[in-house]
């Protein structure tokens, strides 16, 4: 239907557009445009400026160029690499966990009509409202915490030794806490996603002695196959830059046990105040982030503007 | 067991097995409220108390740690300020990229949300020294700004989605009959796109009410939202468990209300329209 009105729209608007006293097209996108790239590139530009040169706010004045050290500084920091280990086990953990857990809850939703399946919907996708520094201190204090959090209570009541979670699994906690946020964002978005599918076909499937699982396997996830890539693709990035959930809890320790690229930049920035360093982080971050762009976009791009 | 009775049950265990998921993952929450009513000894006692007697002290003496009110008006002022200038910017650009479409539309949308993949730690140290040097540290100035950038690819986003839905012949028809470009917007096409409008502004609202990572490192108090404020209970200074609940629960409540009312129409700006 799309495509027919776009097709109408250009036979129509052609004579009637000279009417105007010019298309409105380039003088009402130009703000956005440009703010965009403003946004973009003066900062980077900066960025790109100050990760060559020696630069400490602590240490004002001296300002000579230095190649690219920092960048050497940054890599062979001891917190680069369980940083950038981090970084990864991080998203990738949450985007499985949201995206299978996602997909089979909206499932399990859609499959049977239960008492109280409104309730049930509001309370699923319900955490992808709270405030970071909110879910993070929630978790940290009233369920993590070793002596009164609730899993504390959990482990005695099955005879165990209670666990400091945040101090002995720290980055198996946040990823806890940070998936308790996202898989309510993969629930919400599937969930109507699958509420589209073509009941019709559904039921002609099952007329025709499709089990469930069958149904599931060659009819809904390929219907869920654009908003999966959806979910991956808005997770991502988000999941790369991290940081409240790790600042309100951990502060990217013990070590750099719970540390992600984020964190250590910030770190870099504004504890250290090292601006050459955390500049030569940032681009490094900047350069991860624009791969996995390239990838996504790649894969999903196309699908996005295809049917908008 | 007849085909009927099966299903019943079938329905039945599905049913149970949804409501205990829901149940988990709602608990934090739950958990959360329920602390607000406590008393601070109630809310460290162990094992954890279900059954309380109940107090509104938290909530009557909100301010008595740090100055709530004027953290939640910072949240209230940038919120809303940030939404109304990122639609005001956005609403001209969805608009003749929906209606008069080139062949850079496509590019220029992608090329915006592209925009989005620009993680903030990379531009952290120029923002803050720029900040700095504008005087604009711990200003509600430079989040609005900073708020108004980061969620205008998607507000352009979304608006242009609902746009692309809107029959063109009603706007033909306006201008045949001599409406200008602010008529034909203002009198026309806003009134027919006022419920894709407005679930843009939550969203928008949405995403600025709870940003926090430009809010944790660009502020400190003066303009402090509430994300700075909870994030402040993190010190080890004291156990004030049940203030921080009372805190947050007040700071929660407005956006997961206006997140249930909306769920339906959020589902498109967030997925950019791919999922409707």
């Amino acid at each position: 239907m799309n495509t027919s009105t776009a097709k109408a729209h250009i036979d129509l608007s052609h004579p009637r557009r000279k009417n105007r006293v010019a298309n409105p097209g380039w003088f009402l996108v130009s703000p956005s445009v440009a703010l965009l790239l403003l946004w973009m590139i003066v900062p980077l530009g900066m960025t790109v400026y100050f990760s060559m040169i020696r630069y400490n706010l602590l240490d004002p004045g001296i300002n000579e160029f230095v190649g690219l050290d920092n960048f050497t500084f940054f890599l062979t920091d001891s917190g680069f690499l369980p940083g950038a280990t981090n970084t990864l086990l991080l998203v990738g953990s949450v985007l499985l966990i949201s995206v299978v857990f996602g997909v089979l809850i909206s499932a399990l939703l859609e499959a049977s009509e239960f008492l109280g399946r409104g309730i049930v919907r509001v309370m699923l996708i319900s955490p992808f409202f709270i405030m970071p520094t909110v879910g993070a201190l929630i978790w940290k204090n009233l369920i993590f915490h070793p002596v009164s959090g609730i899993l504390a209570y959990i482990w005695k009541l099955f005879g165990a030794q209670p666990v400091d979670w945040l101090a002995h699994y720290p980055l198996l906690s946040i990823i806890i806490i940070v998936s308790w946020q996202w898989l309510p964002f993969a629930i919400l978005i599937l969930m109507t996603a699958m509420q589209s599918l073509d009941q019709e076909q559904k039921e002609a499937a099952r007329l025709d002695g499709a089990g469930p699982v069958a149904i599931f396997w060659h009819l809904t996830l390929p219907h869920l196959a654009r908003p999966i890539a959806v979910v991956v693709m808005i997770e991502t990035i988000f999941l790369l830059s991290v940081f409240a959930e790790i600042f309100t809890t951990t502060n990217g320790g013990p070590g750099y046990a719970s540390t992600n690229l984020a964190y250590l930049i910030y770190n870099q920035a504004l504890v250290q105040f090292d601006v050459g360093m955390a500049s030569a982080g940032g681009l490094i971050a900047v350069v991860i982030a624009n791969i996995a762009a390239i990838i996504l976009v790649r894969m999903i791009g196309k699908n996005l503007t295809d049917k908008a | 067991m007849t085909l009927q009775q099966s299903r019943r049950l079938q329905s039945l265990l599905l049913g149970t097995l949804a409501w205990a998921i829901a149940i988990i993952i709602f608990f934090p929450i739950f958990w959360m409220v329920l602390t607000s009513f406590k008393t601070e000894i109630d809310a460290f006692a162990t094992p954890p108390q279900l059954f309380f007697t109940p107090t509104l002290e938290n909530y009557l003496h909100i301010n008595e740690r740090s100055d709530y009110f004027s953290f939640a008006w910072n949240s209230v002022v940038i919120s809303f300020s940030a939404t109304a200038l990122c639609l005001l910017i956005a609403v001209p650009a969805a608009y003749s990229m929906a209606f008069y479409e080139t062949q850079r539309t496509n590019g220029t949308l992608l090329w915006m949300l592209s925009t989005k993949m620009l993680p903030p730690v990379g531009v952290l140290m120029p923002i803050y020294l720029l900040a700095k040097s504008f005087g604009l540290l711990d200003t509600r100035i430079a989040l609005i700004v900073i708020y108004t950038l980061i969620n205008l690819p998607i507000v352009v986003w979304m608006v242009y989605t609902y746009f692309k839905d809107i029959p063109k012949d009603i706007l033909e028809a306006a201008r045949l009959d001599g409406a200008t470009l602010a008529q034909e917007m203002l009198r026309v096409l806003l009134p027919i796109a006022k419920g894709g409008l407005a679930s843009t502004v939550l969203l928008s609202l949405i995403l600025c009410w709870n940003e926090a990572f430009w809010s944790l490192n660009l502020t400190s108090s003066k303009a402090a939202p509430l994300t700075a404020l909870i994030a402040s209970y993190s010190s080890p200074e004291g156990l004030f468990w049940a203030k921080l609940s009372a805190v947050s629960t007040l700071a929660c409540a407005p956006i997961l209300i206006f997140g249930w009312i909306s769920q339906k129409q959020l589902v498109r700006g967030l997925s950019f329209g791919a999922v409707k």
